[in-house]
């Protein structure tokens, strides 16, 4: 089971001769759960959107089983079972929950050129499938831009799941969100990753979220990574606590 | 070439650039802070030009006279702009974009009416300048004095606003406005006190660019237009809201024009290539070459989307059957109308039949696709040009030509959609128009293939099509055809993913959509189908001339989806219908047509800024969303 | 200082403000709690102006200012300090602060960038950088001395913990005691108990769009129940 899944090397990122990823690396098993926190700027989300093609890296290797994917597109390193969820939710806001998932799935099944066929009935039965098991089957007929923050953070794992992918980027998956809708999230993540072993990488801010649902932490500080280890580990670390942590998570 | 004659043009070039960039500048402003992209913004232009004729027409051609009437012009324009804030834009700041713009629109109409009745329809030359009236000798040649002062008030105005924009409270509240208008309220800044002012300074940049060219150039009603689409050029290639990106834009075409007229006529291998016509497209090359390499123009930056509390696009169902059945209603209602109805009825209904097509293609893209083409008409004009050339130069039979008339629209919408949807929101709004203007202008000068301003004439339909009845039948069947395939398509897994490109580029992208493909295809297909409705429009009239793809027919278009209903599936065909009907009505009853259509844009806007078919289907339909 | 009387408000169609009375004393920290979507920068935009109420009032230093423009509220002296920040990326810190900037009326001017860089020693070292090449925390300090001057006799803060690390936070929360200090009053929305905890006075829970509890901190913090209910944590 401990195959690595995605074997980052050498990452390297600048911006007008700033470095903001320098020479990070690092590996993620199948089915893990693994965290990047860092404080603002300290490079995650360049590090998150190299993984996810949207930046092409300067320097380094991305390894996606075995297949390098440094400098795809976003929608080949979809295609190759990479699914994500973005920050601020990103969802067709016209279209019901249910089309959401199913233009996924049509993209999927590359039926997306077919001019003259109707999509509403294309795909229903899997779109719902997988509405239900991320828990908003009920909200399928609804328009996304009238629904709940918590809710749209739902749809848009199930719009990541369409593709069946083994790796989930999940860039601040909590944000916006309350205490407890925190927490139902990351659960339900957790158990999708475990039962059908997808390998989870997430950035976050909450610390609670981080060390409750995270198997893994890695630490980015100014674009270099400082800690990478378990979270009891990775609280306790002196260099984390003084960039990062501050005091109030030393004594767990 | 020689050096002094390269100087020369150099010097022509520069001064040439002050007039543009005055007008740019104001636009640019104007738009920064309100986000409204004032089509009137060329009316202002050439009303500073009347007014100052008018004024020192009375003061005088006195030193005194002249510079106190170009003073006041600006003056009454900058008035005339805080008024119309006041009364017009102010009510509409929360409307979508595109209404926005069609208001202005409708102010550009009334304007032009105004401009006839009060100055006529002669172009007015004004006096020179009193004490610039000379020349100067420059390496040999005779210089224009004033053109002299010209070069100097480019400069200076771009450094007073500077000035006022980087160190005035003022400006820095602008600019502030101009990222985020509601935080600026929050935090005490009076915005409404601020857009008049700025509404006004643009308005007097612009009436001032008018009134210093009254040694220059006649008053005439035909400036607004080409002025603003000079305007966007220059705006768009500077970057939208950078003074300093008007500044260069306005230099570099200016310029780029000084010496296509300096050169004259070129032989390249025997043909003649006369560069001084080329100024007509060389702005417009321009444009699309800056954009291409700079997607947000020399100076700009990429924009952030305004903050606006815009009515959220709800998801579009499946029309009901009882919907279906009303339609199909419809059309069978028109299949019989002919038994009935007169001549002349059934020549306007044609022509509602072509527009509503027209329209309805432009929704494709406008709608599913956020795209909003300010250059549809070109494609409109290359199916007409294609069927009409076809049939006179290829010698194709008309039922041939009327088929494949179309493929030319279809290939140019391939080749400039290549372009264009690089481009997104207002800069893809501008390339298209710069597009159409291109093809406009080949349209009117490439003479010898399409008869210039002529246009081709003589194209009839194919005697079994020839009565008004049949050709009736024709138009309707091909129409409604279109039409349907066009909205099956709203439907098809190609439509959700050209709605999930437009909700979402970001999100569509990470489920594998090539969102520039699709758009692109979109925009092939919309071309297509504007090119059905020009081949069936040239032989309704038997003729085509440039003016069937000039900027009005493209903003037809825009106006007919509006009134309509952007939002919904079948307001562009109502949009169609009422404003054929109404330009129709207005044109043969009403002597200041312009004007009452301009009239009645501005109230349906103010009344109805979700369009019309949006404030039916939420006046009636009970299903209603919270945004 | 600030009183608000059965207050409803909606977007658009959608209701989003139930009959909420709640109310902020002269020189107190008080804190709205809740979840995501329960309410609670509805509550602030509409005290300031940006979304008309539908019903009820509300009174800030004895003058109803319910139906006035936001713009005619802070030159009140209520100040708003909005959830995403929303600084002026373009402009630098010290043209951000200009626009903030209104005369007090009737008293001193009480906030000048000089005391406001005493304030925040950070901003003073980066009077002319622009708000774009600021960091989240940096902005988060930038928009509150923005508001600061307005010169305003209270503000409302609309979770301004959300998104910071945990020791940005931290400095925060000092900051805002500091306010505090200085008299101001301060309503702040937080879905954070940690955060709330270490500053307000009083604390208003809300979930729905009704205010479900109302009570001192310490009385919330130590009733488990409506904790449990409304919160979360």
């Amino acid at each position: 089971m401990n195959v690595p899944i995605l074997k980052v090397a050498h990452l390297s990122k600048s911006y007008g001769g700033v470095r903001a990823v320098a020479n990070v690396s690092f590996e993620v098993v199948s089915g893990e759960r693994l965290a990047i926190i860092g404080p603002n700027g300290a490079g995650k989300t360049t590090c998150f959107n190299m993984l996810n093609g949207q930046l092409a890296p300067d320097q380094g290797k991305v390894e996606f089983e075995g297949r390098d994917i440094a400098g795809l597109k976003p929608r080949q390193v979809w295609r190759l079972g990479v699914g994500r969820t973005f920050q601020i939710t990103e969802t067709f806001g016209s279209m019901t929950v249910r089309e959401n998932v199913q233009t996924a799935l049509l993209s999927r099944h590359r039926r997306l050129r077919s001019l003259l066929t109707l999509a509403a009935r294309a795909y229903a039965n899997e779109a719902d499938a997988l509405l239900a098991r991320v828990g908003v089957l009920d909200l399928a007929a609804r328009a996304c831009a009238v629904l709940a923050y918590g809710d749209l953070k739902r749809v848009e794992l199930a719009i990541a799941l369409a593709n069946r992918p083994r790796l989930l980027l999940m860039d601040e998956p909590t944000a916006g969100m309350s205490p407890r809708e925190r927490g139902e999230l990351m659960r339900l993540t957790s158990e999708l990753a475990r039962r059908e072993s997808i390998a989870v990488l997430f950035t976050e801010h909450d610390m609670d979220v981080v060390f409750n649902h995270a198997e893994r932490i890695l630490v980015l500080n100014q674009g270099e990574l400082i800690a990478d280890g378990r979270p009891t580990e990775v609280r306790v670390d002196p260099r984390v606590r003084e960039v990062y942590l501050g005091n109030r998570f030393a004594d767990a | 070439m020689t050096a002094s004659a390269i100087l020369i043009q150099f010097l022509n070039g520069l001064s040439g650039a002050s007039s543009l960039f005055l007008v740019a500048a104001g636009l640019s402003i104007v738009f920064g802070v309100t986000r409204i992209v004032n089509f009137a913004h060329g009316s202002f232009f050439m009303l500073g030009l009347y007014v100052a004729y008018s004024l020192i027409d009375r003061f005088g051609h006195g030193a005194a006279g002249f510079w106190g009437g170009v003073a006041l012009a600006a003056v009454a324009v900058a008035l005339l702009g805080a008024l119309v804030e006041v009364l017009l834009l102010r009510r509409i700041y929360a409307a979508p974009e595109l209404l926005q713009l069609l208001a202005t629109f409708a102010l550009v109409l009334v304007i032009q009416d105004f401009t006839l009745w009060a100055w006529g329809p002669e172009d007015l030359l004004g006096p020179r300048a009193p004490g610039l009236s000379g020349a100067v000798n420059i390496a040999g040649h005779q210089f224009p004095q004033y053109d002299l002062f010209l070069i100097v008030l480019g400069p200076t105005v771009l450094l007073a606003l500077n000035f006022l924009l980087k160190r005035t409270r003022w400006g820095t509240l602008v600019r502030a406005a101009t990222e985020d208008r509601e935080m600026a309220g929050a935090l005490g800044v009076n915005q409404k006190w601020l857009f008049t002012t700025v509404f006004a300074l643009g308005a007097l940049l612009a009436g001032a660019g008018g009134a210093f060219q009254i040694p220059r150039e006649p008053a005439s009603l035909y400036l607004d237009l080409s002025v603003i689409a000079d305007a966007f050029v220059v705006v768009v290639v500077g970057g939208l809201g950078s003074i300093p990106g008007a500044f260069l834009a306005a230099l570099l075409i200016a310029e780029i024009k000084a010496f296509c007229i300096g050169i004259g006529d070129v032989t390249i291998a025997d043909s003649v290539i006369s560069l001084p016509k080329f100024t007509l497209v060389v702005e417009f090359v321009v444009m699309a070459v800056v954009l291409v390499l700079r997607p947000w123009g020399l100076l700009g930056r990429r924009l952030t989307p305004p903050r606006r509390v815009g009515a959220v696009e709800r998801p579009l169902a499946l029309p009901s059957r009882r919907a279906v059945y009303a339609l199909a209603a419809c059309g069978a209602a028109l299949a019989l109308l002919p038994t009935l109805a007169t001549g002349y009825s059934l020549i306007l209904l044609t022509d509602i039949f072509v527009f509503a097509l027209f329209a309805v293609s432009l929704h494709f893209i406008m709608g599913p696709g956020g795209m909003p083409s300010f250059g549809h008409a070109a494609y409109f004009g290359l199916g007409a040009y294609g069927a009409g050339l076809l049939l006179h130069r290829g010698g194709l039979p008309m039922e041939l030509a009327l088929l494949l008339g179309p493929l030319v629209a279809g290939v140019g919408a391939l080749a400039f959609g290549w372009f264009c949807v690089r481009l997104s929101g207002v800069y893809f709004a501008m390339l298209t128009l710069a597009f159409a203007q291109i093809t406009w202008s080949i349209a009117f000068q490439w003479d010898s293939m399409t008869g210039g301003s002529n246009g081709v004439i003589g194209v009839w339909p194919a005697p079994w099509l020839a009565s008004r009845t049949s050709y009736y039948f024709l138009a309707l069947v091909t129409s409604a055809g279109g039409i349907t395939l066009l909205w099956r398509m709203f439907y098809s897994p190609f439509g959700y993913a050209l709605r999930a490109g437009r909700d979402s580029p970001l999100r569509a992208d990470a489920i594998g959509i090539d969102v520039r493909r699709q758009q692109w295809a979109a925009f092939v297909i919309a071309g297509l189908f504007a090119g059905v409705a020009g081949a069936l429009y040239v032989f309704s009239k038997g003729s085509i001339s440039p003016d069937s793809l000039a900027v009005p027919r493209s903003i037809d278009g825009l106006v007919m989806v509006l009134l309509g209903g952007v939002q919904t599936l079948t307001g562009p065909v109502w949009g169609a219908a009422l404003f054929t009907w109404l330009q129709d009505a207005a044109a043969r009853n009403v002597e200041y047509w312009r004007a009452v259509i301009g009239l009645v844009i501005i109230a349906l806007v103010l009344a109805f800024p979700q369009g019309l078919a949006g404030f039916l289907r939420d006046r009636f339909a009970g299903e209603r969303h919270a945004p | 200082m600030l009183e608000i009387e059965r207050l409803s408000a909606a977007y658009g169609l959608a209701q989003v403000l139930f009959d909420l009375t709640l109310d902020v004393r002269a020189g107190e920290i008080a804190v709205l709690l809740g979840r995501n979507g329960a309410g609670k920068s509805t509550c602030l935009k509409t005290i300031i102006g940006l979304l008309r109420p539908m019903s009820g009032a509300i009174r800030f230093a004895g003058r109803r200012i319910d139906g006035l423009e936001p713009f005619q509220i802070a030159r009140l002296g209520l100040g708003y300090v909005p959830e995403d920040r929303r600084i002026f990326s373009d402009l630098t810190v010290m043209q951000n602060l200009e626009v903030g900037r209104q005369a007090a009326h009737g008293r001193p001017s009480e906030w000048t960038p000089r005391r406001l860089f005493e304030l925040f020693p950070n901003l003073g070292r980066m009077q002319h950088r622009r708000g774009a090449r600021m960091s989240g925390g940096e902005q988060q300090m930038l928009t509150i001395a923005r508001t600061l001057m307005g010169n305003p006799k209270a503000i409302l803060l609309d979770e301004p913990s959300e998104g910071l690390a945990p020791l940005v936070a931290e400095q925060l929360a000092k900051t805002v005691l500091e306010l505090k200090r200085e008299g101001l009053s301060v309503l702040l929305c937080e879905q954070s108990l940690y955060f709330a905890q270490s500053v307000a006075d009083r604390a208003f829970v809300i979930e729905g769009g009704h205010v479900r509890y109302a009570g001192t901190m310490q009385a919330l913090a130590a009733d488990v129940e409506v904790r449990d209910k409304y919160l979360s944590v």
